[in-house]
């Protein structure tokens, strides 16, 4: 068969050859690391101490926090879904792990354990809604978003008899716990959070699943034509499944995180961050619609909410403007990014 | 050519069809989608399926490639009957599937499309990864087998042409083994000159020993590289054809309704009198 269409093999001459610049504007995560500096820039020149050592691991504190829910749910975004439950599931786990441990005197990483299958189970709850279903997401993990909320409520008032948990600070495990979730190190007058480490682990971690497996491949294709993916045999339920249990283990260690910085946890938090990561995945070049994005966009994106968070309070400005700042910030990566991929797909 | 039943030895006295359907139907709910309709694929053949829209060639497809079940006939794999699960129970038994609109997914580079499903790993336990270099080399050398010369195997598969995207389809199919391959009007979104090279492809699958189904409702494109033809016509088999045993023209008249086809144009003539104001 070399004979019939190979020798229509001829090098096609309108093809140019693709330059190293057009290959890194190629890159999802390109539009927020020009955010970032931009971002880096401004708070740099109008306030002053936010270049000091101790102002950065502040600003890297705040950015791991978000960074971890982040990761995953950029994963979950480039499969093409959404999760707006990943804010109060935290609470969730922390509340599960809290009160498990205190009602059943246990030792706390009785309560540790028993809060990753919840939280795992809350994950697959949303994953298996979802395929089983076929209804979109946005509803399901509405859904699940508001049944979590008024749970972390209700069952706080029942069991604790206040909105918040009883302290566990006096129990067994509980150094050990606080070691692996919420310590840190002082490095030359920085205080470096524990939390680092875990966001540094999942990103990497991610981006491995992402770029470099045969789950990562099939998290692009059911994000970027389902249908597609599943005429040639990729299993797309499980896949989307999978995502979900993603989320719900970044959501267990921020959970455990929270409790243990702490020793108790107030129930009503973690409402509005699910819009946060969401917001940090975005930033960090993930497509609303799925199918594109990356993992390390998502700690970039991170890391401007964190820069942006902190600055304004080292800049002396009003707090309340921070959520002006995250939407301007959110308008401009959006349309940065949707330029830049628009140049970097310009080869046809 | 051959007689359709190949009953006594499965061994080569008469060649048997690597996909046979007799007399097949289907239906969802109370609507007929398919009813009595016959097929024969052979190794090294184009059977083409013509119709119309609505005449059933989607729902024929759907069956060949695992994503329905058939409701009456026989359906058979290399002389044996069965009935395909899933996509991927057809993929193993070497029935590959191109559609027209969803053969790939866009957002993605061509050599991550080109495996979709079927990636190899290297590595063991947690270490296991995507053979990436493995990947990349084997699409540009299968592209270049089919014809295709791809430099950047790195670009989206979306900023490829609709016909260039076809052919990695199809190119996809013949390195990973297919023996039959069904392609999903491949020509119909495309133009003159775009067609003519996805033809070439599908020739050039059949030379490779593949028996390949061919959907369109385009009779010249089925003609020019088709040996057997099969009519649809509102859900039945309004004909089947070899190709020494019909004309183009035939075709394209049987195709077009024959009948119909003269009413229509009746109609049109007399539409150019009194103006377009009586509308359906």
């Amino acid at each position: 068969m070399t004979a019939g269409p190979g020798s229509s093999a001829v090098i096609d001459e309108r093809l140019l050859r693709t330059s190293p610049l057009r290959k890194l504007l190629g890159r999802p995560e390109l539009g927020s690391v020009v955010g970032a500096l931009a971002v880096f820039l401004f708070f740099a020149i109008v306030a002053d101490s936010f270049l000091r050592a101790t102002s950065f691991g502040t600003v890297l504190y705040a950015a791991s926090t978000i960074g971890i829910m982040a990761a995953p749910v950029a994963l979950l975004m480039i499969g093409g879904e959404f999760d707006l439950s990943a804010g109060v599931m935290v609470t969730s786990s922390a509340l599960v792990s809290s009160m498990f441990s205190y009602q059943m005197t246990a030792n706390v990483w009785v309560g540790v354990f028993v809060s990753l299958l919840v939280t795992l189970a809350f994950g697959a709850f949303n994953g298996f809604m979802l395929t089983r279903t076929k209804l979109p997401s946005f509803i399901i993990t509405l859904g699940t978003f508001l049944m979590l909320t008024g749970m972390n409520l209700g069952f706080t008032k029942l069991i604790s008899g206040s909105v918040s948990t009883k302290t566990i600070g006096n129990m067994e495990g509980f150094p050990s716990a606080r070691k692996l979730f919420a310590s840190y190190w002082t490095v030359g007058g920085v205080e470096l959070k524990v939390t680092l480490l875990w966001w540094a682990v999942l990103v990497a971690v991610a981006t491995w699943i992402l770029l470099r497996t045969r789950f990562g491949n099939w998290i692009f294709a059911v994000g970027g034509g389902a249908d597609a993916a599943r005429a040639v045999g990729v299993p797309v339920i499980r896949t989307k499944i999978g995502l979900y249990l993603g989320v719900a283990f970044a959501a267990w260690v921020s959970g455990q995180h929270l409790l243990f910085s702490y020793d108790v946890v107030q129930s009503g938090e973690g409402v509005g961050n699910e819009l946060i990561y969401i917001i940090a995945a975005v930033i960090g070049g993930c497509l609303i619609t799925g199918g594109y994005g990356s993992a390390i966009g998502s700690a970039v994106g991170a890391f401007i909410f964190g820069m942006t968070s902190k600055g304004i309070v080292y800049a002396e400005w009003n707090p309340d403007w921070f959520k002006f700042f995250l939407g301007a910030m959110l308008l401009l990566a959006t349309l940065l990014n949707a330029w830049v991929r628009k140049r970097a797909e310009a080869t046809k | 050519m051959t007689a359709p039943q190949a009953q006594g030895g499965p061994q080569d006295t008469v060649r048997q069809p690597l996909v046979e359907l007799d007399d097949v139907a289907k239906f969802y709910g109370n609507i007929k989608a398919l009813e009595g309709v016959s097929l024969e694929v052979h190794a090294g053949e184009i059977s083409c399926v013509l119709g119309d829209n609505g005449a059933g060639k989607s729902t024929l497809i759907k069956i060949i490639a695992g994503l329905h079940r058939h409701d009456a006939g026989r359906f058979l794999v290399d002389g044996e009957e069965t009935t395909l699960a899933n996509p991927r129970d057809a993929l193993e038994r070497g029935i590959a599937t191109v559609y027209q609109d969803l053969a790939v997914v866009p957002l993605m580079p061509v050599w991550r499309n080109f495996f979709l499903g079927s990636e190899p790993t290297t590595g063991a336990g947690p270490f296991k990864r995507l053979d990436v270099r493995l990947m990349r080399e084997t699409t540009r050398s299968a592209l270049l087998r089919m014809g295709i010369d791809l430099r950047d195997v790195d670009q989206p598969i979306g900023t490829l042409s609709g016909g260039e995207r076809q052919c990695v389809a199809i190119a996809r199919a013949v390195h990973f083994g297919a023996k039959v391959l069904v392609l999903d009007e491949p020509t119909a979104a495309l133009g003159v000159k775009q067609s003519g090279v996805v033809l070439k492809y599908i020739a050039a699958a059949r030379d490779a020993g593949l028996g390949v189904v061919l959907i369109t409702h385009n009779p010249h494109h089925a003609y020019l590289v088709g040996d057997r033809f099969v009519l649809l016509k509102r859900g039945v088999m309004a004909g089947s054809h070899t190709k020494d045993s019909i004309t183009l023209d035939e075709l394209t008249r049987q195709m077009a309704g024959g009948s119909e086809l003269e009413e229509l144009s009746h109609e049109l003539e007399r539409a150019t009198g009194p103006g377009p104001a009586d509308t359906v």
